[in-house]
């Protein structure tokens, strides 16, 4: 039982991560019907930005260790929202109009671009979080003893996740993105400026990425240059699985993979982590391809 | 340009037969390695060019090949150039099973499944499925190509095992393309709806197109096989589908030309630039992104069907 609630949980961390990085796949899928491949690697950027603010500024050190990290965060997703909406401008922005393949491969070379980047700047190697600034304390929960870091991961996704939602629930700027997602040419009618709103889809979901980036980097302590497409194909697993386009169902689905894979890898085999969630991905997609949450739409003809 | 383009084909064509006379050994090595990709990208070309299927898994196929060949070879003793039509039928026979849920599904969907199939493959290659794939280390101890009793070993003599080969492959896809397969194809390609209307049985050719592109791609396997001795699992990463898919985009999506040419760049030119060496897959992102808006149809885009309307008027007797 305490093996059990152990993977449950670090299934949950692991899984508000891929929720946090599925946001992102299934805003731009919803305003744009393009999956973003270069997400998975503003995620990482995230966790390199994280690094080098984190050893470089050393916040912790200066205002405490929960201020200095919460002051990490906004940095890391400031940071990230603003290469997203460069990378909708230099990639995306050009392709509007154009069919669906050329913006695809323009999604991959901008990954591709990126991550190389990455590595001729910090270089190929695994990047090591510094574990001397983090506390290794541990929760006692009902007898259930936890790392802290999972503990806060688990509240600070949730708790992004929570204001994302009200955010494009109860706001008149999230009413106009969700608009936008149902009927561009309508939307524009309405009075919503659609390039704004795709702007703004580009800012949020990149943040919200370059946060979970941060995680997994404060989670493992270490970071290396390819994680992004790892992460980015479970988190675009976990968008599809709670129906692409459908924000709730980008979390649930997150939380519900992270916690398949984290049990699977436990109690099925460890070496086959990683092709569990791609069958999850290809079971989901032969059986119900338009996710639990989503809502079957008749193909237009 | 269009009246210089015959010429300069066959001057290429004449001209390659007798380039390993001229060229050293390594330059030969590196118009081997242009050869298999050439032969990869042209069977990815009959699914993402010919057949408009979004298809990022193709290392999986290639792999299949790869890895039957070296079975049959290394368990069984079978002689490598005779495992070329099985190891194709393995791999062409894995992508139907694969591909028959999911064919239907929509372009990018397509895309991330295949992707996902491609790391399933790979995965269940390191963890040595079913005790006969080596694991992470592979399978080593291939033996060498025998032709007529001759043992291919250099490189000048595998030059002219995978040329002919491509050579062969140009010439079959080249019929294929005018057959009514390869205009049914094209036809699902531009429009599916109004292929289905016209009565083409969408499914079977989709299928059809991406058991045959498979198969091919499992016969460059074999190929690969031979050629290296050793094949483990990182030759045919998530890397290995996104040049190809590159090389068939740049190339321009169902030109053979544009397609060869493609493969020359992209395997040729990092080998020229190796002090570059870091830096190449950095080039490819922007040059992927670059084209996609000033010449998104590729190098050489393949040019529409064209019929003489004399000769087809000849043909009646009108």
């Amino acid at each position: 039982m305490e093996e059990f609630l152990q993977q449950l949980t670090n299934g949950l961390a692991v899984g508000g991560i891929y929720a946090l990085i599925a946001l992102g796949y299934t805003m731009v899928y919803g305003v744009l019907k393009l999956i973003n491949f270069a997400h998975g690697d503003l995620f990482t950027y995230g966790a390199y930005l994280g690094l080098t603010l984190l050893t470089s500024l050393a916040l912790t050190d200066r205002v405490g260790f929960a201020l200095g990290v919460l002051v990490l965060v906004l940095m890391v997703m400031g940071l990230v929202a603003v290469l997203g909406a460069m990378l909708e401008r230099a990639a995306y922005r050009p392709l509007r109009e154009s069919p669906r393949l050329s913006a695809v491969v323009s999604a991959l070379g901008a990954s591709i671009f990126l991550q190389n980047t990455l590595m001729l700047i910090y270089g190929a190697r695994v990047q090591v979080y510094p574990d001397d600034i983090l506390p290794a304390a541990t929760l006692d929960l009902f007898g259930l003893y936890l790392p802290l870091m999972r503990v806060l991961i688990v509240l600070a996704s949730v708790a992004m996740m929570v204001a994302l939602y009200l955010f494009i629930q109860k706001t008149k700027i999230g009413t106009a993105i969700r608009a936008a997602a149902i009927d561009q040419g309508a939307a524009r009618l309405m009075g919503i400026d659609v390039n704004r709103v795709i702007l703004l889809v580009f800012l949020l979901g990149p943040a919200l990425g370059g946060a979970a980036g941060l995680m997994v980097g404060l989670y493992y302590g270490q970071v290396n240059f390819t994680m992004g497409w790892v992460y980015g194909m479970k988190a675009f697993t976990a968008a599809i699985l709670g129906g692409i386009g459908n924000i709730p169902g980008a979390m649930v689905g997150g939380l519900l993979l992270g916690v398949i894979e984290a049990l699977g890898a436990a109690y099925v085999s460890i070496a086959w982590k990683d092709a569990i969630a791609f069958c999850v991905l290809i079971l989901i997609l032969i059986v119900r391809p338009t996710g639990l949450l989503g809502e079957r739409v008749a193909d237009k003809i | 340009m269009n009246r210089f383009k015959p010429f300069v084909v066959a001057l290429i064509a004449g001209l390659l037969p007798f380039a390993p006379l001229f060229l050293n050994t390594y330059q030969v090595d590196v118009l081997n390695s242009i050869g298999l990709y050439a032969l990869l990208a042209l069977s990815l070309n009959l699914i993402l060019g010919e057949a408009g299927l979004f298809n990022m898994g193709h290392a999986a196929f290639y792999a299949m090949g790869a890895y039957a060949a070296a079975i049959l070879n290394t368990r069984y003793q079978i002689p490598i150039l005779w495992t070329l039509p099985l190891s194709g039928l393995v791999a062409g026979l894995f992508a139907l099973a694969v591909a028959r849920p999911v064919v239907h599904l929509r372009g990018d969907y397509l895309l991330i499944v295949t992707i996902g199939v491609g790391e399933i493959v790979r995965i269940a290659l390191v963890n040595d499925v079913f005790g006969i794939t080596g694991g992470a280390n592979g399978i080593f101890g291939i033996s060498r190509p025998r032709l007529f009793g001759w043992v291919i070993r250099r490189p000048e003599e595998f030059f002219y095992l995978i040329w002919g080969f491509v050579a062969l492959t140009i010439f079959l896809f080249l019929r294929l393309k005018q057959s009514r397969f390869g205009r049914a194809i094209n036809y699902l390609r531009e429009d599916e709806v109004a292929a289905e209307g016209s009565g083409i049985n969408t499914d079977y050719y989709k299928l059809a197109a991406f058991g045959l592109g498979a198969a091919w791609a499992g016969m460059a396997g074999t190929l690969f096989a031979a050629k290296m001795t050793i094949i483990s699992p990182e030759s045919f990463s998530f890397w290995e589908s996104v040049v190809l898919f590159m090389i068939v985009i740049l190339g321009g999506a169902g030109s053979i030309p544009g397609v060869l040419l493609a493969a020359a760049l992209v395997v040729g030119l990092p080998e020229l630039f190796r002090e570059f060496a870091g830096a190449r897959m950095l080039v490819f992102g922007l040059v992927m992104m670059v084209m996609m808006v000033i010449r998104p149809q590729g190098l050489l885009p393949a040019r529409g069907r064209r019929f003489s309307l004399a000769a087809s008027l000849g043909k009646t007797g009108r």
